[in-house]
């Protein structure tokens, strides 16, 4: 056994709170939110950056966590699926898919929460082709995207303050 | 039925779009999947998989492995020999492979380590001697080579199942026929590709009692797998089901590493996970069968079908899994949509040394309906019909009987064929658009749950338990799966609007073999129907309860008790009442602890012939789907612009999950029809082409089209509430009438799916030669046929018998 300790300590805001972490510095930032940080919201499809699922906030923008290094997270800003509601308080985007049933399985629910929630936070009004581009590299094999589109629409909406419901069409169908 | 109580009247819950009951889990992070479960000393376990295709192992030795710094154990194929399989008759496979390999990917050796790392690297150092065998790669070598047989079991040499059933005089009905039109098509094979890898985690524990959690749509086959190969007692073994992340069917057999890590956790005595990498994914596969098919029909001038003859070849992989039921599942469905008065179906599947096929969202059904639709679409310009006219002309009436012995109910697919006639202007724009732009129609149906379970027996396919407390809770207790397709949410509904209380009231246990009736899980789309029954059920026998102890609290008659608002009360003076706790307190104080059971068992089928089990339903769900494309000549792409798609669903329980189904099943259809391909490299080595998300293609927002939805609801009597499936039969249509509509679109058959550029690209050159403006198989392989099993239509006065076997011999 060697005799220096094999785990590196990093410090980073995790969710908006100070955080320090020691794990094998040669683990991915997946690997250290899910196994040493205990945050099992973020997943994984692939490992390989193809799907999109594992996608975390850092300094604000979308990235794959299972092709980042864990040491590469020092001094920085990490959010992640469990830091979206705050105080109990779900995000605009959380009640909508939660509302239209845009989290079907949910196991790509977190990859495309976020990377919505940036989104809308760049573009307040987003159109559907917008949505679809930045949502290119999230993969879902439930929905279709679909029912996620229409809920990310409502979210903006109401972020905008607009007071507005559903579709009828989205939920019942066309008459 | 005797569950019709409560279920006619104005619905508080039933038709409403309600969160699902774990909306909030599944949007914070906080559902637990399989690979999100750390107990303390758990261990990791990796699996060594063959790097060839077909060998017999000659020697494994693992003592390297043992000795790698963190294994803690190794096991293989000796540790774990009896077999196993989700079919009573295909116990085919082994956790880890003993003395063959029979596919690249299949296992041999198990590790146990401190990490995920060091098993990984212990797998390195295993050393298997392979001797290799000749490998079959397609269906054409299978039939073609009898030795090496890949199994020692079939229906001779390397097939697996051959299938030969005639309902009614075909060549009477082709005799009849004013055209008759033969096709062959070619339907590829395809994966689920949940976004979910598979993982479990088993643990044994000091009172020597197996807990596996694992990511699986069938904890009760689980449960049978693990106590026939673990070699101990049912009651000691406990399966409890993750919430899947996506299944699709394919979570849906018992699989090598849950027996493989519980196996594991017995022999060190501490918990154990495994978690599958994606290129494993693709090794498990069990999805749908690549199916070479040959369809021929009699029609009269009007379209009206005199006799129809079906043949299917499947691609089977390396293991029997559900092949059999897949393989009768591409004969049985033919004859539920278009009248079909007499049928032959001639279908076998084939052991390939390839990953094993099994059943994916619509089980066999896809494949055939292709070959079907596509069909119809010809025969259809070869009368000079409208396809769409046509189809509606012969729908099978509602409430009757086919003539392979189905038993039809409701059927909304008139009305489905209506809207997207209607929504898609489908008059305006029929064989009327510009060279590049086309329009084409299909329809579809799918069962409600198999009629006949795996296992036959007596006993319900669904139970349910219910338990209600004196604080007035509630809590509903199934063997269902929530898959992601929302069946906990479901039970909470349904229990919900029968008791008058809030679905967010209940508590939902679901998937634990320890704590929940059995149901059979969640494939076949059968959940909301057969568990949706039980649940009824067991509401109303709680109602009942509450009802009588009510209704004397209250100097009421029974009859004028009713239940909503959380309430119950006297409904010709609903001001006096009590609250739904204190009705509870009320029947506790009577009757003692309130609990009560519903079970569910489907209608006997009418069919008694060989074969008969898998087609029967309660009931039939009915699709119809317009595609309207675009076809690049030059290049041959298709971009799918839009699909209208009316599912005829009984009734809806929550429209915003059937829409969610829905638009999932035109996702899932467009991607088998444009891209999706389980392919493998070389004839000999059979190395799967593309085992990575990336390679497999499947559709992102950029592919996905825009979807019209309509809901047709026809309640159907079996249904709970009337309600049938939708999580499947969306998905049948979309592939042939993406298909019609390319004809439509450059005056091309693409008799084959995917619908890639290059063979849209051959069809439009061959055609630009003056030769035929197709691509695909001409003929299937030439095989014996055996003599078919004969059974006379209801028509013909049959009694869904077959005839006696020397009267068969006696017509040939």
């Amino acid at each position: 056994m060697p005799n220096k300790p094999e785990k590196s300590i990093i410090r980073l805001t995790l969710n908006g709170e100070a955080a320090e972490v020691a794990f094998a510095p040669h683990k991915t930032l997946l690997e250290v939110l899910r196994e040493d940080l205990g945050l099992t919201g973020t997943k994984h499809g692939c490992e390989l950056g193809e799907c999109g699922t594992c996608t975390v906030l850092v300094d604000g923008r979308p990235i794959l966590s299972c092709l980042a290094l864990g040491l590469d997270m020092e001094g920085r800003e990490v959010v992640t699926i469990e830091g979206m509601a705050a105080n109990g308080i779900l995000h605009p985007l959380q009640e909508t898919f939660a509302d239209l049933g845009a989290a079907q399985c949910g196991y790509c629910s977190p990859g495309f929460l976020l990377t919505a929630k940036e989104m809308l936070e760049k573009n307040p009004s987003p159109t559907r082709e917008e949505i679809k581009e930045a949502l290119a590299g999230n993969l879902c094999r439930c929905t279709g995207y679909i029912k996620i589109y229409e809920a990310v629409e409502l979210a903006a909406a109401r972020m905008r303050g607009e007071e507005v419901e559903p579709a009828t069409e989205s939920i019942y169908g066309l008459a | 039925m005797t569950n019709n109580f409560g279920q006619n009247g104005p619905k508080k819950i039933i038709g409403k779009p309600f969160r699902k009951v774990d909306a909030r889990a599944k949007c914070t992070g906080q559902t637990k999947f399989a690979d999100d479960i750390f107990l303390p000393r758990m261990l990791f376990a990796k699996l060594l998989r063959s790097p060839v295709p077909h060998a017999l192992i000659k020697h494994i030795d693992t003592s390297k492995a043992l000795k790698h710094p963190g294994v803690v154990a190794v096991i293989t194929g000796n540790d774990l020999p009896i077999p196993y399989g989700i079919l009573p008759v295909s116990q085919d496979e082994h956790a880890l492979c003993i003395d063959k390999v029979r596919f690249i990917g299949d296992p041999v050796a198990a590790v146990a380590a401190l990490d995920e790392d060091a098993a990984f690297q212990a797998l390195d150092v295993i050393e298997v001697d392979y001797e290799p065998l000749e490998t079959i790669a397609s269906i054409e070598e299978a039939l073609a080579t009898d030795e090496p047989r890949i199994h020692e079991y079939g229906d001779g040499g390397n097939v697996h199942k051959r299938v030969s059933l005639e309902f009614g005089d075909t060549e009477q009905g082709f005799a009849e026929a004013d055209l008759i039109r033969e096709d062959v098509l070619f339907y590829e094979g395809s994966t689920h590709l949940p976004m979910e890898q598979h993982a479990a985690v088993a643990h044994f524990d000091a009172d020597e009692k197996l807990t596996l959690w694992s990511a699986t749509q069938t904890p009760h086959y689980v449960h049978r797998a693990l106590t026939k190969t673990l070699g101990l007692a049912a009651s000691h073994i406990r399966v409890i089901a993750t919430p899947n992340g996506g299944g699709f069917g394919g979570k849906s057999d018992p699989f090598n590493h849950e027996i493989a890590v519980a196996k594991l956790a017995m022999v060190t005595g501490r918990p154990v996970k495994i978690t599958l990498t994606r290129e494993e994914v693709f090794y498990c596969h069990r999805g749908r069968h690549p199916v070479l098919m040959w369809v021929k029909t009699g029609v009269k001038r009007d379209g009206a079908i005199t006799a129809m003859h079906f043949r299917s070849m499947l691609d089977g992989g390396a293991y029997g899994s559900y092949g059999v039921a897949s393989t009768f599942y591409t004969g049985a469905l033919q004859t539920v949509t278009y009248n079909v008065p007499r049928y032959k179906f001639e279908g076998l599947r084939v052991f390939t040394n390839k990953p094993p096929c099994g059943p994916k969202r619509g089980h066999g059904t896809p494949q055939p309906r292709f070959a079907l639709e596509a069909h119809m679409d010809k025969i259809a310009e070869e009368l000079g019909l409208d396809p769409a006219e046509m189809r509606k002309r012969h729908l099978v009436p509602a409430y009757s009987v086919t003539a392979n012995y189905l038993r039809v109910g409701s059927m909304g697919l008139g009305k489905c064929i209506d809207k997207v006639v209607q929504g898609s202007e489908w008059k305006n724009k029929f064989r009327k658009l510009a060279y590049g732009r086309g329009i084409g129609i299909a329809c579809s149906s799918y069962i409600c749950g198999a009629g006949l379970p795996i296992y036959w027996n007596n006993m319900p396919q669904s139970g349910v338990q219910l338990r209600l407390d004196r604080q007035g809770g509630v809590c509903v207790q199934c063997g269902s799966t929530d898959i992601g397709q929302g069946s906990d949410s479901i039970l909470a509904y349904i229990v919900a609007e029968v008791l008058g209380i809030d679905p967010f009231d209940i508590r939902v246990v679901t998937a634990d073999t320890d704590l929940t009736p059995v149901d059979l899980g969640s494939y076949s789309s059968r959940v909301t129907l057969m568990t949706g029954n039980a649940a009824i059920q067991a509401a109303e026998r709680a109602r009942e309860m509450l009802t009588i102890a009510v209704s004397e609290k209250l100097g009421a008659p029974i009859e004028n008790i009713a239940f909503a608002d959380r309430r119950a009360f006297d409904v010709e003076n609903p001001d006096v009442g009590v609250t739904f706790a204190e009705a509870v307190v009320l029947a506790e104080s009577k009757f003692g602890t309130i609990g009560t059971v519903g079970s569910y068992t489907p209608p006997r089928s009418p069919g008694k012939y060989k074969g008969s089990g898998v087609g029967p339903s309660p009931a039939y769900s009915y699709s119809a789907a317009v595609a309207e494309v675009e076809v690049d000549p030059e290049t041959g792409m298709v971009v799918v612009d839009r699909i209208w798609i009316a599912h005829d669903i009984g009734q809806s329980i929550n429209p915003a999950l059937v829409m969610g189904q829905v638009e999932g099943s035109v996702y899932m259809g467009l991607g088998e029809a444009l891209m999706e391909e389980m392919a493998y490299r070389g004839k000999r080595n059979v190395v799967h082409k593309f085992p990575s998300m990336l390679e497999y293609k499947s559709l992102t927002t950029l592919e996905m089209c825009d979807v019209k939805t309509y809901l047709v609801e026809d309640p159907d009597p079996n249904g709970p509430f009337g309600a049938k499936e939708v999580g499947q039969g969306p998905l049948l249509p979309v592939p042939p009438a993406i298909a019609n509509a390319v004809y439509d679109a450059v005056g091309v058959r693409i008799d084959e799916v995917p619908i890639m550029p290059e063979k849209v690209l051959a069809g439009i050159r061959s055609k630009a030669q003056g030769k035929e403006g197709r691509f695909g198989l001409r003929a299937l392989p030439v095989v014996a046929w055996p003599v078919p099993i004969r059974v006379p239509t209801p028509a013909e006065g049959g009694d869904g018998k077959e005839l006696p076997r020397v009267a068969v011999h006696g017509r040939d």
